[in-house]
């Protein structure tokens, strides 16, 4: 009886049509997973070979030769356009763009999304909605404008300047994010706050926010990823040394001498890459969940 | 003075009128109940009292002090939520005194008042548990707790027993009655139960279509019923409805009703009949709670003088134990009668009932009035 009711998509019927059936979706998980991992192996071997051995053998080849050095000189060493500091002074760039710019945004989504979803006013789902048209707004669209509003405010080229552009235009994702997570806490509980004399901040602080974590953490790693990986805005509105790292790598490969360095250049990639990765490896769990999990009890 | 006060209130979402004209005075130390169906705007008034709701038109005063632009939490009120909206994130002794730290109690006062509360409700030992570990009658009580910590001028309870299951809805209501006993504060509580309404309060407003039907203490609410519609929402199973038309029977007052399957039957009123009574012809509905139908039996009319009989088949007979309710035929009516036990009927027995006609309520055919 309870064998009966143990439903398993993959089996019709019998052992062996089971296994043939596992087999397949395995087999073709497998497939597709070494699809999507083997550019991220081959620029990984490339990052560990010297260069004679990449042009005998070509990029996608198996390596013949292995040394640690391209990396340090990748990351401290190697000439982008006339400084040879290496991507390191990018790469922090890139940290003093996208640390400020992910808290920021993520706080005032929270907030926004409390006051959408708890402290409604007339016209309040009308707000939310063009909100949330932000998110369906291609960045080309919006070069213009922020050309014009960075001149104003005299940011341009500056890391100040895309932490405000990368803020503002975050703040659909986050609002959206944490606005329909919240829809989700019982109004009963903001009632009962409200009675036992807490305030707007009040509720938001020790009721609210304890409550937050899953979609917190979903938010930061969306923005954090969204943010550290843009290119567009990087390369539009900075230049030289004030470059997050995305646009420095263009230069990188760009510039400098005729020969490409396709070792450095790996190694450059990877540590531009590397953030976001292990960001998404300590917090995928969290992330998932959160994405999945609307509401709590 | 009144702790509680209604003016012609009035609540409407849009064009929907959810509240019309409402007038209540609730006593200091009253346990006042709302009672009503689903949608008659129960709920409404107590998030209007609580001040979560805004007020349309009228007055709203708690302890004397006109509140209607008060903020809730200078209202000087507790409330117990139907589904306890306990913080879930804090302890049970952190839901308990998160009022008093909002309000910058004293951490001394708190602990004191913690223990009081803790001691009252017997929940000593949750103190440090979340609420998900909690049963849903320990989160019933740890809601109570956080209410009662307040010591406010008003409790309001919205339905607060109706998450639980059967027996401990009884048990809870049974101690809510106590605690009320002991305290005697002033309570406006809200349930669509009539049993919790009969059980706890000591005046019951009867709430239908966004009015106060009735306002009148649990005895006359049952007994007297204002209209059709309170005489039918209070009891269970609720009062029978027989169409009816007053004559004149060797001259003395009394309605006829359609028989069995045969001539009226002419039932004597006990005098003196109320003046509203009318004249002769017009169209009435009586109303008898199963109660007051039963076997007859000569020794009933020894303390019951306004007995009438008349016969019925018995069409289903349901036994409930104490007591067993049939369904009988009463003209092209079925009407449920009350049986002892053991002087239940069978199905297809003619039984000769007697019917309490000092107990039977007159409502207007047309208005549904009590007469």
């Amino acid at each position: 009886m309870a064998e009966a009711l143990r439903y398993d998509p993959l089996g019709p019927s019998g052992t062996w049509h089971r296994q043939r059936a596992r087999l397949l979706v395995y087999g073709l998980l497998t497939l597709f997973a070494l699809y999507y991992l083997l550019p991220l192996v081959v620029v990984i071997l490339n990052s560990f070979r010297d260069l004679p051995d990449i042009s005998r053998a070509g990029l996608i080849g198996l390596p013949s030769s292995f040394s640690l050095s391209y990396w340090p000189i990748a990351w401290s060493k190697f000439c982008v356009g006339g400084t040879c500091a290496g991507i390191a002074p990018f790469f922090f760039n890139s940290v003093a763009m996208a640390v400020p710019a992910t808290i920021i945004s993520t706080a005032i989504g929270a907030v926004n999304g409390y006051v959408l979803s708890k402290w409604r006013f007339p016209g309040s789902e009308l707000l939310f909605g063009f909100m949330t048209l932000g998110v369906f707004m291609p960045g080309q669209m919006v070069l213009l404008p922020w050309a014009v509003v960075l001149g104003w405010l005299k940011l341009t080229n500056t890391t100040a300047g895309l932490v405000l552009i990368h803020c503002v235009q975050g703040l659909s994702f986050t609002t959206l994010f944490c606005r329909n997570y919240y829809v989700n806490i019982p109004d009963d509980l903001i009632k009962a706050a409200r009675i036992d004399g807490a305030g707007f901040w009040r509720i938001f602080r020790k009721i609210v926010l304890p409550l937050s974590p899953p979609i917190l953490i979903v938010t930061v790693i969306w923005q954090f990823t969204n943010i550290w990986n843009e290119f567009l805005f990087a390369v539009i509105f900075s230049s030289g040394t004030h470059q997050p790292i995305t646009a420095a790598l263009i230069a990188l490969s760009a510039g400098g001498t005729s020969v490409h360095q396709y070792n450095v250049e790996s190694a450059a990639v990877l540590i531009a890459a590397a953030p976001p990765l292990l960001i998404y490896l300590f917090g995928g769990r969290y992330f998932l969940r959160g994405l999945t999990q609307g509401a709590l009890k | 003075m009144a702790s509680l006060t209604l003016r012609d209130l009035n609540k409407t979402f849009g064009s929907v009128e959810v509240l019309r004209g409402i007038n209540l005075e609730v006593d200091a130390g009253e346990f006042v109940v709302l009672v009503g169906p689903s949608g008659c705007g129960k709920s409404t008034l107590l998030a209007m009292i609580a001040g979560l709701e805004s007020v349309t038109s009228g007055e709203i005063a708690i302890a004397g002090r006109l509140v209607n632009n008060v903020p809730p939490k200078d209202r000087d009120i507790a409330m117990v939520f139907q589904s306890y909206a306990l913080y879930p994130t804090m302890t049970v002794r952190g839901n308990i005194t998160f009022g008093m730290e909002s309000r910058g109690v004293p951490k001394k006062e708190q602990a004191a008042a913690l223990a009081r509360v803790a001691a009252l409700l017997q929940i000593e030992k949750l103190l440090n548990r979340k609420p998900g570990q909690l049963s849903g009658g320990q989160r019933q009580r740890v809601a109570m707790g956080r209410a009662l910590v307040r010591d406010p001028a008003l409790f309001l309870f919205d339905e607060p027993l109706s998450n639980l299951d059967a027996k401990l809805r009884v048990e809870m209501r049974t101690e809510i009655k106590k605690l009320h006993q002991r305290l005697a504060k002033t309570t406006v509580y809200v349930t669509h139960d009539q049993v919790e309404a009969m059980t706890l309060a000591s005046r019951i407003a009867v709430m239908h279509q966004g009015r106060v039907q009735q306002f009148a203490v649990p005895r006359m609410v049952y007994d007297r019923p204002a209209n059709m519609f309170v005489a039918g929402f209070m009891g269970s199973p609720s009062m029978n409805f027989v169409p009816a038309e007053v004559v004149a029977d060797e001259g003395r007052p009394a309605i006829a009703i359609a028989g069995a399957n045969g001539p009226a039957v002419v039932l004597p009123l006990p005098e003196p009949t109320p003046n509203s009574l009318g004249d002769r012809g017009r169209r009435v509905v009586l109303g008898v709670r199963p109660e007051h139908l039963t076997r007859y039996d000569r020794r009933l009319r020894e303390d019951k003088p306004h007995l009438a009989t008349l016969e019925a088949p018995v069409e289903v007979v349901e036994p409930t134990g104490a007591e067993t309710m049939a369904v009988v035929r009463l003209g092209e009516r079925e009407v449920i009668a009350r049986f002892e036990a053991d002087a239940a009927p069978v199905v297809g027995e003619r039984v000769t009932l007697a019917l309490d006609m000092a107990r039977a309520c007159l409502f207007d055919a047309e208005t549904e009035a009590l007469i």
